[in-house]
């Protein structure tokens, strides 16, 4: 029991895929305008991860080892087209606003890198959990940006505005410089909060 | 006209990297020396192309055809996979000098969101073949514009003291930001 949940919650601090890995930087900096946005990457790219997680320790002993990067990649896709379509047909808000990203989750190296260095090596079991921790650290750390975004950006939190109509805000955060500027700080604050911890 | 506007839009009004976001993890990755910077910008340039032009037969006469396109996302990443084995070994065999200085980027490039997000692009602006050599070219040199500079910043920034929370990612990310600041001033003129 002990041991998952301490894979599960590695995950979300020690090796989290955005604050200490540096795993999937372009869907983190291009969706995160609002928290929304970043949730619904979060939980869209979690649940390909949680997917390919599971087929590629099922098949990991049948992936012959030369092979195995490509096919990887095509169990991959194949969640991405199904998240593609689902997210299409349910949530065409969501779709409209994630874009591109949605067919570029396939080059996400957390997804491959979790495929690689996790599904490939352990039992079944253990691969959900540790896609279930790696997405949800991805997750957490999406929304969060996409919440200190939002807030400074345009006074609201999830679509709830708390400033009055046409009151200034830091409109910089929602334009892509600010997006870097953002996840800057709070990688910074992220560390100086690990070395506090330590200390 | 029509092809100056993709051009300077590409590079320097919609900068793939600083402004739509594509390709972040060699623009972090391999950004800490000018001359690897340098190396890596050719690469993409040469694959990214190519990569535009093959997907862009795919899609035209195949997808549509056949009545797959949901397939699109499966075929594409396929496709640039190949791509970039193959490229590799050409150019081992034709030209080992060439190999020598863009050889090591190569297997990066299979992963690098940019080369599928410029594919994904280039069908979704409905560009002609012409346009979409030219679109990818111009994308490739605003990719290499921003590795270039930003490496060439990070060189500099290695002498100065910084406090030991911002080392490494969040000063680069910063960095990184006060150029796309720079780049928006770009914005309104195409």
């Amino acid at each position: 029991m002990n041991k998952i949940i301490k894979e599960f919650n590695k995950g979300i601090i020690k090796e989290n895929p955005i604050f200490v890995l540096l795993l999937g930087m372009c869907p983190t900096l291009g969706v995160t305008g609002t928290a929304a946005n970043g949730l619904g990457m979060g939980l869209a790219t979690m649940a390909v991860l949680i997917g390919s997680n599971i087929v590629i320790s099922i098949l990991k002993r049948v992936i012959p080892a030369k092979v195995r990067i490509p096919a990887f990649i095509i169990i991959i896709a194949s969640f991405v087209t199904v998240i593609d379509l689902s997210l299409n047909a349910y949530f065409p808000v969501l779709y409209e606003k994630l874009g591109i990203f949605i067919p570029l989750i396939v080059v996400n190296c957390l997804i491959l890198g979790r495929a690689e260095g996790y599904a490939s090596k352990n039992s079944l079991f253990m691969s959900i959990i540790d896609a279930a921790g790696m997405g949800c650290g991805f997750t957490i750390a999406l929304t969060l940006l996409g919440s200190f975004r939002e807030i400074l950006g345009s006074g609201s939190f999830f679509s709830m505005q708390f400033v009055p109509e046409g009151s200034p805000t830091f409109l910089f955060f929602v334009l892509p410089g600010g997006a870097f500027i953002a996840l800057g700080i709070l990688i910074a604050l992220f560390n100086k909060m690990q070395q506090l911890s330590r200390e | 006209m029509e092809y100056f506007t993709i051009i300077f839009s590409a590079i320097f009004v919609n900068n793939i990297v600083l402004s739509r976001f594509l390709g972040i993890c060699p623009f972090l990755g391999v950004s800490t020396r000018v001359s690897t910077a340098a190396g890596m910008s050719g690469a993409v340039l040469f694959v990214m192309t190519l990569a535009a032009v093959v997907t862009y037969f795919i899609q035209k006469y195949l997808l549509i055809p056949c009545d797959i396109e949901y397939l699109q996302t499966i075929a594409f990443i396929l496709v640039i996979a190949t791509l970039v084995q193959t490229v590799e070994i050409v150019l081992k065999k034709v030209s080992p000098a060439l190999y020598q200085a863009l050889g090591i980027f190569l297997p990066l490039i299979t992963t690098n969101c940019a080369i599928l997000g410029v594919a994904l692009l280039v069908i979704k602006n409905n560009y002609d073949l012409l346009q979409t050599v030219v679109f990818a070219a111009a994308n490739a040199l605003g990719f290499g514009l921003a590795l270039i500079l930003f490496a060439g910043i990070r060189e500099q920034l290695d002498l100065y003291e910084i406090p030991a929370s911002m080392k490494g990612a969040p000063i680069a990310l910063i960095t990184a930001g006060l150029m796309a600041l720079a780049f928006m001033g770009f914005s309104g003129i195409v």
